[in-house]
């Protein structure tokens, strides 16, 4: 038995080997090692955007201080935006899918390794473009929602907003291309057993988070691809005298741009939904509720976007239902919240930084929760929009609504990832420092808005009295600041010296601790069967494995849709460069269309022919007939 | 409640019937919202202590469980919808303020990269008058202000009047405000705009009507004529330089429109849109080079020598 288990295991290493050496790390297609490199990346841009951030906020420390001149400070403050929402906080959490959602569903890789691998060079060198173009002095300056005209060929010259737009068009895709990937993955590859009942509700945060991308993203490559077109070859879809609509561009772009707050706050939902079952060693009360509340939100996202315009003057009625739609959506997260605490009173609770990092998310995201209400009023927002009282708002949403969750998932899953406990000890001193010090950032903010600071003013006056306000926010960053350095210095320590985690740290319920930490290349020896909604909770001692799947190809099982019944096996492919070079070819066209409209041109010929080689057919045997 | 926060630009001191109505819809959602937020911290710090004192989770979803969930969301449902019928009603009051009078004033403002222009226009060409940067309105009656841009999309925020409308270019957009006491109330470009959208801002002068049409009647009158001759060389000197390609001066040949009237320039409290009081010495700076100033403010540094600039100067400040 345990020599035979032996072959399996030497076949498998051999058939899944990763791709090695310096060349490997562009052919890489394996699900595991890409969602990692989404995820470093990401945080790379987080802590750019964070230093941006700082200096921002030294600028505004006290009035009139000269620490940056309004053109840096108009940049810094375009790219800090541009960066923590496309370059960080969707990849990120598409990163932490990538790498769990095939892990936790029982399958071997992704639905399209190679499509996989593109799309995360795709983000990459987006990311790249617009860091090359901002330290050479051409960053984008018109924020990072670029409104019109403001944005058009008139009144930005240049090249800043063309890399903006061109930024956007590369990272939109990846994430289009994550998003096929999760729900395909989520729906056809699911061990036999987990019928859709029992698929664990980070999954189905990510197959809702999916969907909104495929629903929302095309909306802002429009807009932003009609921008570029207006910059770069003079259409008019966005200039008033030629009878284009600056208003069509700000539609257009929050139809995205609402959705987009969801997207990168339903996988944080997922987030504490994992984290809450495994420190409170029962499930989540109310599964089909919760389950209920997260496509509810995902529709309900799509609903809201006029409140970001209730300054432009649309008609009162309309407006009226905007309110009712953005008030509303607050109940199925109020719901999910209630759920969590029901969880926790009848679980037996223990405490660990994951945990900690939830509660501060009750505590703080309530709060942009409720600001937010606010927010949804239409009176009160004609006063409070763009002050400082929404800058306040959307980072208790976002960093309190889905960062905090996110530490707490890197904290949780970081044993899986690198096989080895963090340090909890510095990892509490790192949460009470980002705690203090991000309240101490952004809750006076709040106040500044109320007393009438705009947002993006590069400085003020000092008879406006806004001085000790700002500088308190200031002060902030320090300990925040310290708070995430010392979160990363506690992971760089403990990949190399924390303590074995063994493949299960937590006694967690979901799959993917069910295998070695970290998993091997091909996941599962045997594909794993599913008996409950918990699968390793409600497994039986003898629980059965999938067996007879050949161990000389990379082969998956794919399953039925809705029960989750194996229905056939699919063959996925190895370690190639092609995605590389179709990525390669493809920032090529739309850089280079910045510069020279022609390269849009010889770009796409270029892309096509290195779309040729990826799906070049294989010279193999036909299997023999069985 | 100001809570002795400082108040020239500030929601909390409303001072007209729009923005009172406001702070109160706000304080309304302040109450309902602090009392959620209490509740659920409260919550979830009780979940927390009965949690860890427990040895064994309770498994199943228990009948009493389920009721306090469903409870908690009809609550939450409740004050949702007790909320929006109150924000519609506030709404609907704000927005249907001052409308309907046909003897209503109308003020034209219309925003520039990056200073504002104020037309009281009339019925009669000559009489309408133009000014920068102020927007001079009697107490005690609803104002039309229609709000048009010339450049790219402004938006107009008097925090203690009301709150803010876009000024987006094709479009006129229209906003009603009233103060109630004369008083000056500081107000700022909110929505993004450039390099410059931290200093676009005004002055909401709010008079008694007499005092106001006092104002009004002395702005419709042309320029003051120089008194002296440096002011008749400084005049020279305004309609010989590149000035007159972006100003105008009533009564002379300068009528451009791209920058500020200067016709009553030195009756206004603020130059360069609120940047600077409005004196001998900040005048000279701004005349001499804007951009120093207000980097990448449109109006170019000036060639002067310094008699020329004085000369300049005293007819700029006859303009009253």
């Amino acid at each position: 038995m345990t020599e035979e288990r032996g072959q399996t295991e030497a076949a498998m290493e051999a058939t899944w080997a990763p791709a090695r050496g310096f060349l490997g790390w562009f052919t890489e297609v394996d699900h595991k090692r890409i969602g990692l490199r989404y995820i470093v990346t990401a945080l790379c841009f987080f802590t750019l955007g964070g230093i941006e951030a700082a200096i921002m906020r030294l600028q505004l420390a006290g009035p009139e201080r000269h620490v940056v001149g309004p053109d840096f400070y108009n940049q810094l403050f375009t790219v800090h935006g541009s960066t923590m929402m496309f370059l960080f906080a969707v990849p990120v959490m598409e990163g932490i899918a990538i790498y769990l959602v095939p892990l936790m569903v029982g399958t071997r890789n992704v639905a399209f390794p190679k499509l996989n691998a593109f799309g995360y060079f795709i983000y990459l060198f987006g990311g790249l473009f617009l860091y090359t173009m901002f330290f050479c002095g051409a960053g984008p300056d018109a924020g990072w929602f670029a409104y019109t005209p403001l944005s058009g060929p008139q009144f930005s010259p240049g090249k800043r907003i063309d890399t903006w737009s061109q930024m956007i068009t590369y990272t939109e895709l990846s994430a289009l291309v994550v998003s096929v990937e999760i729900t395909v993955t989520a729906f056809k590859q699911r061990a036999p057993g987990m019928s859709l009942n029992r698929v664990p509700l980070f999954v189905w945060s990510m197959v809702v988070t999916s969907f909104m991308i495929m629903f929302a993203m095309p909306a802002v490559m429009v807009d932003s691809g009609y921008l570029a077109l207006d910059r770069l070859v003079a259409t008019h879809f966005f200039n008033r005298p030629e009878g284009g609509d600056p208003i069509f561009y700000q539609h257009l772009f929050w139809f995205f741009g609402h959705p987009e707050v969801y997207i990168i706050f339903i996988p944080a939902l997922g987030f504490i939904s994992s984290i809450v079952t495994a420190f409170t060693k029962r499930k989540v009360f109310g599964y089909s509720v919760m389950v209920a509340s997260l496509v509810f939100t995902g529709f309900m996202g799509f609903g809201l976007w006029v409140h970001h315009m209730f300054a432009t003057g649309l008609p009162q009625l309309g407006q009226s239902f905007f309110t009712a739609a953005s008030m509303m959506i607050s109940i199925p997260t109020g719901v999910q919240i209630f759920c969590w605490i029901g969880t926790i009173w009848h679980g037996r609770l223990t405490i660990r930084t994951p945990m900690l990092y939830v509660l501060a998310f009750f505590f703080d995201f309530l709060i942009g929760g409720l600001t937010g209400v606010m927010l949804a009023s239409v009176p009160i927002n004609w006063q409070v929009h763009d002050t400082y009282f929404v800058v306040a708002h959307f980072h208790y949403v976002l960093i309190a609504g889905a960062v905090f969750p996110l530490f707490g998932a890197l904290h949780f899953w970081f044993p899986k990832w690198t096989g080895r406990m963090y340090g909890e000890g510095l990892s509490r001193v790192a949460f009470w420092l980002v705690f203090i010090g991000f309240n101490l950032v952004f809750f006076p903010m709040h106040i500044l808005g109320m007393i009438g600071m705009p947002r993006r003013v590069y400085t003020y006056q000092p008879q406006l009295g806004w001085g000790g306000l700002n500088q308190l926010a200031t002060l902030g960053v320090l300990p925040l600041a310290l708070g995430i350095l010392l979160m990363f210095v506690n992971f760089a320590l403990s990949r190399r010296r924390g303590a074995p985690a063994g493949p299960n740290p937590w006694d967690a319920d979901t799959l993917e601790w069910s295998v070695s930490s970290p998993p091997p290349p091909y996941n599962y020896l045997h594909v794993p069967t599913v008996a409950g909604g918990h699968a390793l909770w409600d497994a039986a001692p003898d629980q059965p494995v999938v067996v007879g799947m050949r161990t000389d190809h990379r082969e998956v099982l794919v399953t039925k849709a809705v029960d989750a019944e194996p229905s056939h096996r699919e063959e996925l492919p190895s370690p190639s460069i092609w995605p590389f070079l179709v990525a390669l070819t493809t920032g090529i066209t739309l850089c280079g269309a910045i510069f020279y409209a022609w390269w849009f041109t010889m770009g796409t010929v270029l892309t096509a022919f290195a779309l040729i080689g990826w799906f070049w057919p294989k010279r193999e045997p036909l299997p023999e007939a069985s | 409640m100001t809570l002795g926060l400082p108040g020239i630009q500030s929601t909390l001191h409303p001072a007209g019937p729009q923005a009172q109505r406001i702070l109160d819809l706000f304080d309304v959602f302040l109450i309902v919202t602090t009392v959620v937020f209490v509740i659920v911290v409260v919550l979830t710090v009780a979940a927390v202590v009965k949690g860890r004192r427990r040895r064994e989770a309770i498994g199943e979803d228990t009948r009493g469980m389920k009721l306090a969930v469903g409870t908690g969301a009809v609550l939450t449902i409740a004050a949702l919808i007790t909320l929006l019928v109150t924000s519609v009603a506030t709404g609907r009051a704000v927005g249907t303020f001052g409308g309907g009078n046909p003897d209503q004033m109308e003020i034209v403002v219309t925003g520039h990269q990056w200073w504002w222009e104020v037309t009281y226009p009339d019925p009669q060409a000559s009489n309408t008058v133009r000014t920068a940067n102020e927007i001079h309105i009697p107490t005690g009656q609803p104002i039309l202000l229609r709000l048009a841009t010339r450049d790219v999309i402004h938006s107009l925020w008097i925090p203690r009047l009301h709150g803010k409308r876009d000024l987006i270019p094709g479009r006129i957009n229209k906003i009603y405000i009233q103060a109630d006491a004369p008083g000056v109330f500081r107000a700022q470009c909110a929505e993004f705009c450039g390099l410059q959208h931290a200093h676009m801002s005004l002055v909401v002068i709010a008079q008694t009507p007499g005092d106001f049409m006092q104002w009004k009647i002395h702005q419709q009158a042309p320029a003051n004529d120089p008194a002296t001759p440096q002011q008749a060389h400084g005049r020279e000197l305004f309609l010989d330089l590149p000035c007159i390609n972006c100003h105008a001066v009533t009564g002379t040949d300068a009528y451009a429109t791209l920058g500020p009237d200067l016709t009553h320039v030195a009756s206004r409290k603020t130059l360069a849109a609120g940047t600077l009081i409005n004196n001998h010495g900040n005048l000279a700076g701004w005349v001499s080079n804007a951009a120093a100033i207000k980097p990448g403010a449109q109006m170019p540094p000036i060639p002067m020598n310094g008699p020329e600039l004085q000369d300049l100067l005293a007819y700029l400040e006859n303009l009253k």
